[in-house]
C-alpha cells in the first residue's frame, strides 16, 4: 500500500468532505450489513500519531492468521479421521480473532462451525469452512476498500471521520 | 563464962542438918528477891494493870519474906544480938505484911477471875452473833429478788428468762401472759406494785418462815430491729413487753418509795434497749451466716457453671471439628470437579452441591456461633454486598425444593430498594433462608411470597413491637423482609415459644419437622445483632403465617468499594487518564487478539509486553510489570494454573503484579473461577477503549485489596 503522510497537497475542501462523505456512508453501511462491528471502531479509536497505522496493521495480521487458519482447518477435514478436536481449536482461534478486529459475520458463523465441530457433524463443518472462507474474502476486500478511501482523505489533506 | 551477949542457938550444932537449913535459907531468901524483880519487869511491859497498889504488897511480902530467910542465915552460928535483934524485927514486919496481903488478896481473886469469865462470855457472845448476822444476811439475800420475764415465740406466755441468782431458781419456769395484773402493768408504762402473791413474784416455793416483801413490776417494750429507723427515734409501735419484777427482802419492813419507782423505769428502758441491741445482735449474726452460706453455695454454682460452659466448649470444638473435616473434604473435591469437564447438568449438580455443602458450613459455623453469640462475644462481618444478588440466591436455592412441593415462590423487590448495602451479607443470607425455608417447610400446597422493601420511618412506628422505633439516617436504612406462607399455620399460643432455643412445637408436627429448632432462635440473635426486630404472625392452624424482619443496613457510599469491578457502571470519579509508563504484559494466543489488547493499552500510553503462551507469561513477569492481563477463552492453555503460579511466585512480596482476566463468556462459573484463583479483575469481551481504561483505573486504584476480597 501506498504510504501517507498526513500533509500532502492541498485538494479543494469540498473535495475532502465529499471524500469524508462517501468513507462514512461507505463505513456505515459496512455496519449495516453486519460486517463489521463496533469493535472494529474501537480498534480505529486507538489510531493516533504514534500508532498511525494501527488499523491497517491489525487487519493485515488478521487476513495473515485467518488464511492460515483456515488452511489447516481444510487440511484437518481433509484427513480422515477428522480431527474435530483440532478443527474446533482452529475455529475457536479465528472466532477469536474476528471478534477482536470487529468481523461479525465471520465471528458468527465460528460460532456455528464449532457447534457442528462438537457434534462432530462433518458436512456442517465444510459447509461451514466454505462459508468462512468466503466471509474473509469478502472482509478483505471491503477493508481494502476502506483503507483506500482513507488513504485518499488524507492524501486530499483531510482527517479520517471516526464513527461515534 | 563470961557474959558475952552472945545468943546460944537452941539446938545442937548438927553439922549436916545445919548445912541444909543454911542452904534452904539461902535459896529462899534469892527467890524472895527475885519474884518482884520478875513482877516488876513483867508489870512494867504490859500496858495495863489495874492492881498495882496490890502489887506493891506482895512485892513488900516478899521482901521481907526474904530478908527474913536471909538473916536467918546469920543465926545459924553464933552471932551477936544485933543480928537477933534484926531478924526478930524483919520477922514481925513479915508477919504484918502477909497477914494484910492474906486479907486483901481474899477480895482480889475473886475480881480478877469474874475478868477471865467475863472474857470468855464476851467471845462466846461475839461467835453467836456473828451467826446471828450471817442468817439474817442470808434472810435478807433471799428476800431480795428481780427477775425478767420475757414472752415466747408464741406470744402466750412469759418464761422466766433471767433472775438474780441462776442456781436456785427454774428457768424456763413459764406463766400464761394474759393475767389480769399482767396487762395491768403492760398497759402502763409506770412501775407499778403488784401483789406478792401473784405468779410473777412467786419464783420460788415458799418456805414457810418468808413473808415476801413488796413487790414491783414493770413493763420493758421489746424494740424489733425494723423499729430503728436511720434517722428516728426507735418508735414504741411493738405490742411485745417483757416483765421486770424486782421484789424486796422478805421480813423487812422496807417499802418502795416513789423515787425509787423512777429509778425502775429508767433501768427499764435501758433494759429495753439492752435486749434489743441483744436481739438485733443475734439477728445480724444469722444473717451474716446464712450470707456466708449462700456465698459458699453460689460460688459452688459458678464453679459448676464455668465446668459446664469449659465442657460445652470443649465439645462443640471437637464436634466442629469433626464435622468440618468431612465438610471440608465435600467442598474441595466439588470445587476440583467443578474445574473438570462437566455437561451443563453436571455441572449443575455440583453447583448445588457446592452451594449446599457451603450452607452446611455456614451453619456449623453457626452453632459455634451460636455458643459464641450468647457469650457475646459475637461479631458481625461488615462489608458491602449486593442485597439483590442475596434474594436472588436464596431463590435458586429454595427453588428446587420448591418446585418438587410444588410451591409457587415469588419474590417482590421494592424499586427503591438499594442494590448494595452494608452489613453481614452471610448472616442476612442465613436469616433470610432460614425464614423462607420455614415457610417452604411447613407449606404443602399453595405459595411462598417474599416482598422486601426499605422500611420508612412512620411505618416503623405501626411495626410491632412498639418499643422498637428504629430511625433510618442519612448512611443507613432499614430493610423490611416479609414471608408470607399459605402453609399449616401456628396456634397464637405457640407463637412465643418459636424463637426459643431448642423448643419443639408439638402442633407443628409434619413429616419434615426435623431439625434442632434452633433456627429460628438464630435468626433471632443475629437480627437483633443487626439492630433489627423479628416477629410471626399468624391466624390459627391452617390459616398459613407471615413472617417478618426488620434489620439495619448501612448504605454504601462509594461505588468503588464493591467487591469486583466487573463492569464498570459508567466512568468513576477518579478515572487515571494516562498510564503513562505502566508496565502492562498481555498473554493472548490469539494473534489478532494481541495485537487489538496491545494497540489498546499503547493507547492508554502502557508499556506493553505480548506473550502467546503461559510458559512464556511467567517467564516474562517480573516486579515491574505493575498489570498482567490474561486470556482465558484459550483452550489448551490453563490460564487459572498461571494464576496460581504467579500468586505463588509473589506469595511473599507485595510487588505481585494485578491480575485482570480477559475472557468472551458472561456466565458466572468463570468469574468465580476467575476469583477462586485469585484474580484482581475480569474484563468481558469485547474490549472497549473505555471500557479498558475504566478497569485500569479502578484496578491501581484498589490495588491489591480486590484480590483479597476476591479470594472469598
Amino acid at each position: 500500500m501506498p504510504r501517507f503522510h498526513g500533509q500532502s497537497n492541498h485538494a479543494p475542501v469540498d473535495i475532502v468532505n465529499q471524500l469524508q462523505k462517501q468513507y462514512v456512508d461507505y463505513l456505515s453501511s459496512l455496519f449495516h450489513e453486519g460486517v463489521l462491528d463496533d469493535q472494529f471502531t474501537q480498534l480505529q479509536k486507538l489510531q493516533d500519531e504514534s500508532n498511525p497505522d494501527f488499523t491497517v496493521e491489525v487487519a493485515t495480521l488478521f487476513f495473515v492468521d485467518s488464511d492460515k487458519l483456515i488452511n489447516n482447518m481444510a487440511a484437518a477435514l481433509e484427513r480422515s479421521p477428522v480431527d474435530f478436536k483440532q478443527v474446533d481449536a482452529d475455529v475457536h482461534q479465528l472466532k477469536g480473532s474476528s471478534s477482536s478486529i470487529g468481523a461479525m459475520r465471520v465471528k458468527n458463523l465460528c460460532i456455528t462451525f464449532r457447534s457442528f465441530c462438537e457434534t462432530q457433524n462433518y458436512e456442517g463443518c465444510l459447509i461451514c469452512l466454505q462459508q468462512v472462507k468466503n466471509e474473509c474474502a469478502v472482509l478483505k476486500d471491503k477493508l481494502q476498500n476502506l483503507f483506500r478511501m482513507e488513504q485518499q482523505i488524507v492524501g486530499a489533506g483531510g482527517s479520517v471521520p471516526l464513527m461515534d | 563464962m563470961e557474959s558475952c551477949n552472945c545468943v546460944e542457938p537452941q539446938w545442937p550444932a548438927d553439922e549436916l542438918l545445919m548445912k541444909y537449913q543454911y542452904l534452904s535459907d539461902f535459896f529462899i531468901a534469892l527467890a524472895y528477891f527475885s519474884i518482884p524483880l520478875e513482877l516488876i519487869y513483867f508489870v512494867k511491859k504490859s500496858a495495863v494493870f489495874p492492881y498495882r497498889w496490890v502489887l506493891v504488897q506482895f512485892g513488900a511480902f516478899i521482901v521481907l519474906c526474904g530478908a527474913t530467910h536471909l538473916i536467918n542465915l546469920w543465926t545459924f552460928a553464933i552471932h551477936s544480938r544485933t543480928v537477933a535483934y534484926v531478924m526478930t524485927i524483919a520477922k514481925v514486919l513479915t508477919a504484918a505484911v502477909s497477914c494484910i496481903t492474906a486479907l486483901m488478896l481474899v477480895h482480889i481473886i475473886p475480881d480478877l477471875l469474874s475478868v477471865k469469865t467475863r472474857e470468855l462470855f464476851l467471845k462466846n457472845k461475839a461467835a453467836e452473833l456473828d451467826r446471828e448476822m450471817g442468817l439474817i444476811r442470808t434472810q435478807e439475800e433471799t428476800g431480795r429478788h428481780c427477775a425478767l420475764w420475757m414472752p415466747t415465740r408464741s406470744g402466750l406466755e412469759l418464761q422466766l428468762s433471767y433472775t438474780l441468782r441462776q442456781q436456785q431458781n427454774p428457768v424456763g419456769y413459764t406463766v400464761p401472759i394474759h393475767l389480769p395484773v399482767i396487762n395491768r402493768v403492760f398497759s402502763s408504762n409506770r412501775a407499778l406494785k403488784i401483789s406478792p402473791n401473784s405468779p410473777v413474784a412467786r419464783i420460788r416455793p415458799l418456805a414457810g418462815k418468808y413473808i415476801p416483801g413488796e413487790v414491783v413490776a414493770v413493763r420493758v417494750p421489746l424494740l424489733h430491729l425494723s423499729n430503728f429507723q436511720i434517722n428516728d427515734w426507735p418508735e414504741l409501735s411493738t405490742k411485745r413487753y417483757a416483765l421486770m419484777v424486782l421484789m424486796l427482802p422478805s421480813d423487812s419492813a422496807r417499802q418502795w418509795h416513789v423515787h425509787e419507782l423512777e429509778l425502775v423505769e429508767v433501768v427499764a428502758d435501758q433494759v429495753a434497749v439492752a435486749l434489743s441491741h441483744a436481739a438485733i445482735l443475734e439477728e445480724s449474726m444469722r444473717a451474716r451466716d446464712l450470707l456466708m452460706e449462700q456465698n459458699v453455695a453460689l460460688d459452688l454454682a459458678r464453679r459448676e457453671a464455668e465446668t459446664a460452659i469449659r465442657a460445652r466448649n470443649d465439645f462443640l470444638a471437637v464436634m466442629n471439628h469433626e464435622m468440618r473435616t468431612p465438610m471440608h473434604a465435600i467442598i474441595a473435591l466439588s470445587s476440583l470437579l467443578q474445574e473438570t469437564e462437566l455437561t451443563p447438568e453436571q455441572r449443575l449438580m455440583v453447583e448445588t452441591i457446592m452451594k449446599s455443602s457451603n450452607l452446611l458450613a455456614t451453619l456449623i459455623n453457626d452453632v459455634l456461633d451460636l455458643s459464641r453469640l450468647e457469650d457475646g462475644s459475637f461479631q458481625l462481618n461488615i462489608a458491602t454486598f449486593n442485597l439483590h444478588a442475596v434474594f436472588r440466591e436464596v431463590l435458586n436455592l429454595i427453588k428446587p425444593v420448591a418446585s418438587v412441593k410444588k410451591l409457587l415462590i415469588t419474590l417482590n423487590l421494592a424499586p427503591d430498594l438499594p442494590e448494595y448495602a452494608v452489613g453481614d451479607e452471610k448472616r442476612l443470607m442465613q436469616v433470610i433462608l432460614n425464614v423462607v425455608g420455614n415457610a417452604v417447610k411447613f407449606s404443602k400446597e399453595g405459595g411462598i411470597s417474599i416482598t422486601a422493601f426499605v422500611a420508612k420511618a412512620e411505618y416503623l412506628r405501626e411495626a410491632r413491637p412498639p418499643e422498637f422505633i428504629p430511625v433510618p439516617s442519612d448512611n443507613h436504612f432499614y430493610l423490611r423482609v416479609q414471608v408470607r406462607d399459605s402453609g399449616s399455620g401456628i396456634n397464637p399460643q405457640d407463637i412465643p415459644k418459636l424463637f426459643t432455643k431448642f423448643a419443639h412445637n408439638q402442633s407443628l408436627a409434619t413429616r419434615n419437622s426435623g431439625g434442632s429448632g434452633l433456627g429460628l432462635a438464630i435468626c433471632k440473635r443475629f437480627v437483633t445483632l443487626m439492630d433489627g426486630h423479628i416477629w410471626i404472625e399468624s391466624e390459627g392452624i391452617g390459616k398459613g403465617c407471615t413472617a417478618t424482619f426488620i434489620v439495619g443496613l448501612g448504605i454504601p457510599e462509594k461505588l468503588n468499594e464493591s467487591k469486583f469491578p466487573v463492569l464498570p457502571r459508567g466512568s468513576s470519579n477518579h478515572v487515571l487518564a494516562n498510564f503513562s509508563g505502566l508496565k502492562v504484559l498481555v498473554m493472548d494466543d490469539n494473534g489478532v487478539g494481541r495485537a487489538a489488547t496491545k494497540g489498546l493499552l499503547l493507547h492508554l500510553g502502557c508499556d506493553v509486553t505480548t506473550v502467546s503462551s503461559g510458559d512464556e507469561l511467567l517467564h516474562a513477569v517480573s516486579q515491574e510489570h505493575k498489570v498482567v492481563l490474561m486470556d482465558i477463552c484459550t483452550p489448551g492453555i490453563d490460564s487459572y494454573e498461571v494464576a496460581v503460579q504467579i500468586h505463588r511466585l509473589y506469595s511473599q512480596h507485595h510487588e505481585r503484579p494485578l491480575l485482570v482476566a480477559i475472557t468472551g463468556s458472561t456466565d458466572k462459573v468463570t468469574k468465580e473461577n476467575c476469583m477462586r484463583v485469585g484474580m484482581d479483575g475480569v474484563i468481558q469481551k469485547p474490549v472497549s477503549l473505555d471500557k479498558m481504561r475504566n478497569v485500569l483505573s479502578e484496578l491501581l486504584e484498589c490495588g491489591h485489596q480486590m484480590s483479597s476480597l476476591a479470594r472469598v
